[in-house]
């Protein structure tokens, strides 16, 4: 495993009962990536994650994070790696408190202020956990993920619940941690966001991967055929093509310049997840 | 922020030079303080967990305080002693079980065990919220005694020690039994009929609402295997004076099957817990 691989798995495994959660996953993050996983409820993303994050025993495979087997790593290991789980907060503890306390656990932690303005908690220092909003709760999950400078950072669908307004926000901080080299793993099924904040994104699907890359080029995007439609005479037409320009270039000669109606379109990112999960299925 | 750059530039984790992790001591340390800082801010705590004993003494003896239990000693200074007993239950066991239910249930334990915490120093923190609650508890029953009941203060060495010891192990077979009896609600709102129930009919029964001597004796036996029964005994034999061991089953204070009792009790609570703890709720992973 090179210094530049945060995280490292072969072969992945983990069953519940006789049912499989995940089926041998592969996957290879380098530092300060923003790595996505995506997938519907029930694809293994959740399991996979808290693998890695050291909470759950894999039934096999080999894994490294940071250099190290989550399954056996120690305080020092956890000190480098930061976790946002959405929780009930602390009912009768303040902001401050919180973010203050385990700054209080790291060896080399953020200043709890700056923490707490850069979430946009700023001047709620004094508001108890049972006075907090749903979103300034999740904020509250944010601050006390990264207090502790973490090298890495795992989040796990980290906007369920949020209005726009908010999740945008989200992103920028997330894309704030990005540049400063955190690199990030995040869980999601929700498809804007993958495309939004990751490098690369890995679809998961009945626990194994379906399909890996950057979200411009999953799935054989950029390369499949696009649709060319446009107004013709006698109704509208589509035309499947692997050379659109050609096709709009001849279109243009009998129109003698401008095409009606004209319209390229290649398959969005949420058409090629619909087919790669459902092609699963 | 030289320390990060130089961990991250390691070529490997193992000969990157680790900040220090900050000490167990002092992480407790802080722990403790926002313990019994959420513990005296919550209104359930205070009014259900620590003011509980007091209300019901002062209620309890208000009723029947003054009767003679026997020459000398009022059933008031019975209900006292057994109170003390009872409240130290109720800030270690009761209070221990519950917080340490809840924080499962909301997820306080999961998050912790994701950060670099040592678990001792989480434990650290309870040992605190216990001791000081504790402590506060026996000072607050023990006044209303003094101002209610004509409790007086222990006059000689000899039973300063026995107040002492009997606190101490009390509370910390207690608190043990309290960790380990967290473990077996399967949510929060359960509770009650785990925690709250078992110790309501154990103070019963120990000699904290009813005096003991009053207690039939197959329940007197039954109570006879739990640390309260001998705690109460124990806080019996400091407060009241020495012809109030007639009252006792065996008409003696019985001290050293007292401590071997708790004794018995920290040990196998001890191996309970470590047993048993979980940092997650049941069929969590």
């Amino acid at each position: 495993m090179s210094s530049d691989t945060a995280i490292e798995v072969r072969g992945l495994r983990k069953s519940y009962g006789g049912t499989l959660a995940v089926d041998g996953i592969d996957l290879d993050i380098s530092r300060g990536e923003v790595f996505a996983l995506l997938g519907p409820n029930g694809a293994g993303k959740t399991t996979t994650v808290e693998i890695l994050e050291g909470y759950r025993h894999r039934d096999g495979g080999t894994v490294a994070v940071l250099g190290q087997d989550p399954a056996n790593a120690g305080r020092n290991w956890r000190a480098r790696i930061g976790i946002v789980l959405q929780l009930t907060s602390e009912p009768e503890l303040t902001v401050g408190e919180m973010v203050s306390m385990f700054a209080g656990f790291y060896p080399l932690p953020r200043d709890p202020g700056e923490v707490i303005e850069l979430v946009g908690l700023g001047g709620l220092d004094a508001r108890r956990g049972n006075q907090l909003s749903g979103g300034q709760r999740r904020r509250l999950d944010v601050a006390l993920g990264i207090v502790g400078r973490p090298e890495l950072l795992f989040l796990d669908e980290p906007t369920t619940g949020f209005d726009p307004e908010a999740r945008r926000q989200f992103w920028e901080l997330i894309a704030h941690l990005a540049s400063e080299g955190t690199t990030i793993l995040l869980t999601t099924h929700y498809l804007p966001e993958a495309e939004a904040l990751a490098d690369r994104v890995a679809v998961l699907a009945s626990g194994q991967v379906v399909a890996l890359g950057a979200p411009a080029t999953l799935g054989g995007r950029v390369t499949q055929d696009a649709q060319v439609s446009w107004e013709a005479p006698e109704g509208r037409r589509t035309l499947q093509t692997a050379t659109p320009t050609k096709v709009v270039a001849e279109l243009s000669g009998q129109f003698g310049g401008e095409i009606p109606g004209l319209a390229v379109t290649r398959p969005s990112l949420e058409d090629v997840y619909l087919e790669l999960i459902g092609a699963d299925r | 922020m030289t320390a990060t750059s130089v961990s991250r530039s390691g070529t490997s984790p193992a000969d990157a030079v680790l900040p220090r992790l900050p000490g167990i001591w002092r992480t407790g340390l802080v722990r403790g303080r926002l313990e019994v800082r959420a513990f005296f801010r919550e209104r359930q705590s205070v009014v259900f967990v620590f003011a509980l004993p007091a209300i019901l003494l002062v209620l309890l003896g208000s009723i029947y305080g003054h009767d003679t239990a026997v020459r000398g000693v009022t059933v008031g200074q019975l209900f006292t002693a057994g109170m003390i007993a009872g409240g130290i239950g109720a800030t270690s066991f009761q209070n221990l079980g519950l917080t340490i239910a809840a924080e499962r249930e909301r997820g306080t334990l999961k998050r912790l065990r994701g950060t670099p915490l040592a678990p001792s120093a989480y434990f650290v923190g309870k040992v605190i919220l216990v001791f000081v609650c504790t402590i506060a508890e026996v000072i607050v029953l023990v006044a209303v005694g003094m101002v209610f009941y004509h409790l007086h203060l222990p006059t000689s060495v000899a039973r300063w020690w026995t107040l002492a010891w009997v606190f101490i192990l009390g509370t910390i077979a207690c608190s043990l039994v309290g960790i380990a009896i967290s473990s077996l609600p399967s949510s929060a709102t359960n509770s009650f009929p785990v925690i709250t129930l078992p110790f309501l009919v154990l103070q019963f029964i120990s000699g904290v609402y009813v005096p003991f001597n009053n207690v039939p004796p197959w329940l007197q036996h039954i109570a006879a295997v739990f640390p309260l029964k001998w705690m109460s005994q124990g806080l019996r034999s400091v407060f009241l004076p020495a012809q109030a061991a007639a009252l006792q089953p065996g008409h003696a204070w019985q001290h050293g099957q007292t401590a071997l009792v708790l004794a018995v009790w920290i040990a196998g609570g001890l191996v309970l817990c470590l047993m048993t703890f979980r940092w997650r709720p049941r069929g969590d992973g």
